[in-house]
């Protein structure tokens, strides 16, 4: 407290330094993976034992090789991920948001103990029940084929089901934020229910439903294990499927085009975090965590 | 709505249009329930009755939701609930179902369908009705076989396998058959080349092929003789047992299987209840107990660790940073907030290639700097070291964003109240930042915890789960966690999918989930939190 002004800056300026210090060191611990990647992507030696920082004779040669590589099919593979990703959002979105109505607006028998089953049940990652999951697609698939094994739309359904629960109680706790004198008055005024809900809460709900929608992107784009169990064929597998399945065999030999696949793949993921930073972090912090 | 008053036309028109709702609205239930039913149907007569059940009740809950007035507010309901019960409730029931069952190979499919298919396994009998036979080969070596019994009639037969009709009339002119010769054997079939003895001894195949119908299989027996094969397990619907036509000996049925007197087995199974079969055989045996003992043990090492690491590498970061003085203070959260905006499988499999042992970055620079090339896949703890360190990278930017958030958030007249006390900075982190975090990121701990504890991506894409145990007789690694172990269990090849026994250890996993989440609705007073609604 009393001590001399010049010393002060000092010990401030001391302290600044360590800081920049260890700022660089942290910095480097978290770039660097990236940095690498992109470096063995424009890297024309598709090897990773032969991999530099600096990579001598860069080139797009491993890009161009994404786009006809047989072993190698990336693009269907982000189609099926976009189509997959996109599809199971717009649907969980949708059916939450109507039972979440339900849940905020309605009084009924019944009511608490659902609610409570779904906030236990969602606290089981339906990975768990995977082998129950795959014999679900599988019998379903017996009757109908177009929805079972090896399917998108048996996929889609998969995720949008296994979604469900976290969805309903992240969007119920936000309606229940909307005062419900709002709708009471539009009751009053003859409104039907469907009317409150299309024209009165649905224009409120925008932040939340661009959190669940982008959570829910993201969820699904990165989900390999489960897309992996039940799409087995490689021309319908998702991009993470098929980054994972190409990395377990002579990955280290085609390092290359695996980095331009592997660079490509997360430009969705990290538009989206750019543009919405804000609402993401504000929904993580909303108890769910990244998957 | 006056009551005596004559309804105007409007609303008269409004009556009928909701009247004529109302029938649409019915009318598409009744449409939705038929193809549910259908469904439900279909999947009862193949055997697969929980799944049907579900379909069932479904079928119901949408009914009600639309049909009875009073239900009115499940409608809104209806379509999101029928998916969760599908892929939420149903698969953790059918989940804990199977941990009783038997459930895996040898043990797929249903009674019923094993049945049939024991009844489908044949002999050639020694004796018995026989044919005179000739071949008929094709380029790319499928077959045909002429036959003529005993009283003289004759037939062409294709082989079981072969798609279409079981027989081919003999008639000249018609499916590339040539003329007929004195025995009544077509001389010539287009695409085919009729085989002499001489051939038709060498040919090696000749003699494993099926032909007919699967009612009316026939084998080629001898150089001259042909026998229908007949089945060789009678099956008894009444004593529910199987009697072997050759020696006579009887297979009762056991918990799926059937079983001879000797011990010996008929192939396939069906699934059925086994009870406490499963933790049984886990608790009897040490190649099953022993690698699941050390995998819960790492579960949780890994669990806390991950945790611990990535939330001081997230605070240390805010309180460092979080100075408002500080320049650059943007641009740097920015950069450490890389990790975050990747998905994390595809940064799992860069820093597996990173840590290679022989060709990746880390181990060159450790070379070149230490002279020391650790063996990080194959050294259990080494293997456990890097898995860490990986979830550091992967996990510190949540912290980083939660805490930041949390520590402006802690009034700043505590602090002043302490300085003036003389609290150096160490205690005021212990004695006021930390335990307030504490409480208000408190819940968050235990769901990244729970995270954590089932962070299958990590361990599946970095190592899956290895280096192996030596000791464990399925599938197991040094670095597996419970989930990652169950999912080997039940999808690795090669060594037979037991998704019964697989079901056994997840039905544990769900209670120490179930503990966990308890613990955390507590912290949280989510529970409160529904009944404050009412």
């Amino acid at each position: 407290m009393s001590k001399h002004p010049k010393s002060i800056s000092r010990s401030r300026r001391i302290s600044l330094i360590w800081r920049w210090v260890l700022a660089v060191v942290l910095v480097t611990f978290s770039v660097f993976p990236v940095l690498w990647i992109i470096s063995a992507s424009i890297n024309p030696v598709n090897d990773l034992a032969s991999q530099q920082l600096i990579p001598p004779n860069a080139n797009f040669d491993n890009f161009k090789q994404l786009v006809s590589n047989p072993i190698f099919p990336f693009f269907t593979w982000l189609k099926n991920s976009l189509i997959v990703s996109t599809i199971s959002t717009l649907l969980t979105l949708s059916l939450t948001t109507l039972a979440a109505f339900a849940f905020s607006r309605f009084r009924f028998k019944g009511r608490q103990s659902l609610l409570k089953s779904i906030l236990l049940v969602q606290s089981f990652p339906n990975l768990l029940a995977i082998v129950a999951l795959f014999t679900i697609s599988k019998q379903i698939g017996d009757v109908v084929p177009w929805l079972g094994l090896n399917t998108h739309a048996g996929l889609i359904l998969v995720y949008s089901g296994g979604a469900m629960g976290m969805n309903i109680w992240l969007m119920k706790g936000y309606m229940d934020t909307i005062p419900r004198d709002i709708d009471e008055s539009a009751h009053v005024d003859g409104a039907t229910d469907w009317q409150v809900f299309w024209k009165l809460i649905l224009p409120l709900l925008r932040p939340i439903l661009v959190v669940i929608s982008i959570l829910s992107f993201i969820g699904t784009y990165g989900e390999f294990i489960i897309a992996r169990t039940l799409l087995t064929q490689r021309e319908m597998q998702t991009v993470m499927v098929g980054l994972q399945i190409f990395t377990a065999g002579q990955y280290t030999k085609n390092w290359g085009v695996f980095a331009a696949g592997a660079l490509i793949a997360s430009v969705p993921i990290m538009v989206i975090y750019l543009i919405l930073q804000d609402q993401i972090v504000g929904g993580l912090t909303q108890g769910s965590v990244k998957g | 709505m006056a009551t005596n008053d004559t309804p105007t036309t409007g609303e008269f028109a409004k009556k009928t249009i909701k009247g004529a709702g109302n029938l649409l609205i019915t009318l598409i239930i009744l449409v939705v329930d038929f193809v549910l039913g259908l469904f439900a149907f279909k999947l009862f007569s193949l055997g697969y009755v929980p799944i049907g059940i579900c379909i069932v009740l479904i079928m119901i809950l949408i009914s009600v939701a639309f049909l009875v007035p009073k239900a009115h507010m499940f409608k809104w309901m209806a379509v999101g609930l029928s998916a969760w019960l599908l892929f939420s409730i149903f698969p953790i029931i059918y989940t804990i179902y199977n941990a009783f069952t038997n459930y895996g190979d040898g043990h797929l499919i249903t009674q019923a369908q094993a049945i049939k298919q024991i009844e489908a396994q044949t002999y050639l009998p020694e004796t018995g009705k026989s044919y005179q036979w000739i071949a008929y080969r094709s380029p790319d070596n499928k077959y045909l076989l002429w036959l003529k019994d005993a009283e003289g009639n004759t037939s062409l037969v294709t082989q079981v396998d072969v798609e279409g009709a079981a027989e081919i009339p003999i008639v000249t002119g018609e499916n590339g058959i040539g003329e007929i010769d004195a025995e009544g054997a077509p001389v010539t079939i287009e695409g085919y080349q009729r085989l002499n003895r001489i051939l038709a001894s060498t040919d090696k195949n000749l003699t494993k092929i099926k032909f007919g119908n699967p009612e009316k299989t026939i084998q080629v027996r001898s150089p001259s003789e042909a026998a229908e094969l007949l089945p060789l397990y009678a099956y008894d619907a009444e004593t529910n047992t199987f009697t072997d036509q050759l020696t006579g000996k009887v297979y009762y049925d056991q918990k799926g299987t059937y079983v001879a007197k000797t011990g010996q087995r008929l192939i396939p199974g069906y699934t059925a209840v086994v009870g406490m079969d499963n933790f049984v055989q886990f608790i009897n045996s040490p190649g099953l107990r022993g690698p699941l003992v050390t995998i819960v043990i790492w579960n949780f090492i890994f669990a806390t660790g991950s945790l611990l690491l990535t939330f001081s590498v997230g605070l240390l970061i805010s309180i460092i940073y979080g100075d408002p003085k500080f320049k650059g203070k943007k641009l740097l959260r920015s950069l450490l907030l890389i990790p975050y905006t990747i998905p994390s499988l595809i940064t799992i499999l860069i820093w597996r290639g990173m840590f290679n042992p022989d060709l990746g970055i880390i181990n060159r620079m450790l070379e070149s700097v230490l002279n020391i090339s650790p063996r990080w896949f194959t050294e259990p703890w080494l293997a456990r070291a890097a898995l860490l360190i990986v979830n550091t990278w992967l996990g510190y930017p949540y912290w980083m964003l939660v805490t930041s958030g949390a520590l402006q958030s802690i009034p700043s007249d505590i602090y002043e109240a302490a300085e003036i006390d003389g609290a150096s900075g160490w205690q005021k982190f212990w004695g006021i930042t930390l335990p307030l975090l504490l409480v208000s990121v408190g819940p968050l701990m235990i769901s990244s915890f729970i995270f954590n504890f089932n962070n299958f991506n990590l361990i599946y894409a970095f190592i899956n789960g290895g280096p192996p145990i030596p000791t464990a007789t399925t599938q197991a690694g040094y670095t597996d966690i419970i989930i990652s172990y169950v999912y080997n269990l039940a999808f690795a090849s090669g060594r037979g999918v037991q998704y019964g026994y697989a079901s056994a250890i997840t039905l544990l996993l769900f209670i120490l989930i179930a503990i966990m989440s308890l613990l955390q609705f507590r912290f949280t007073n989510m529970w409160e939190e529904v009944g404050e609604n009412v």
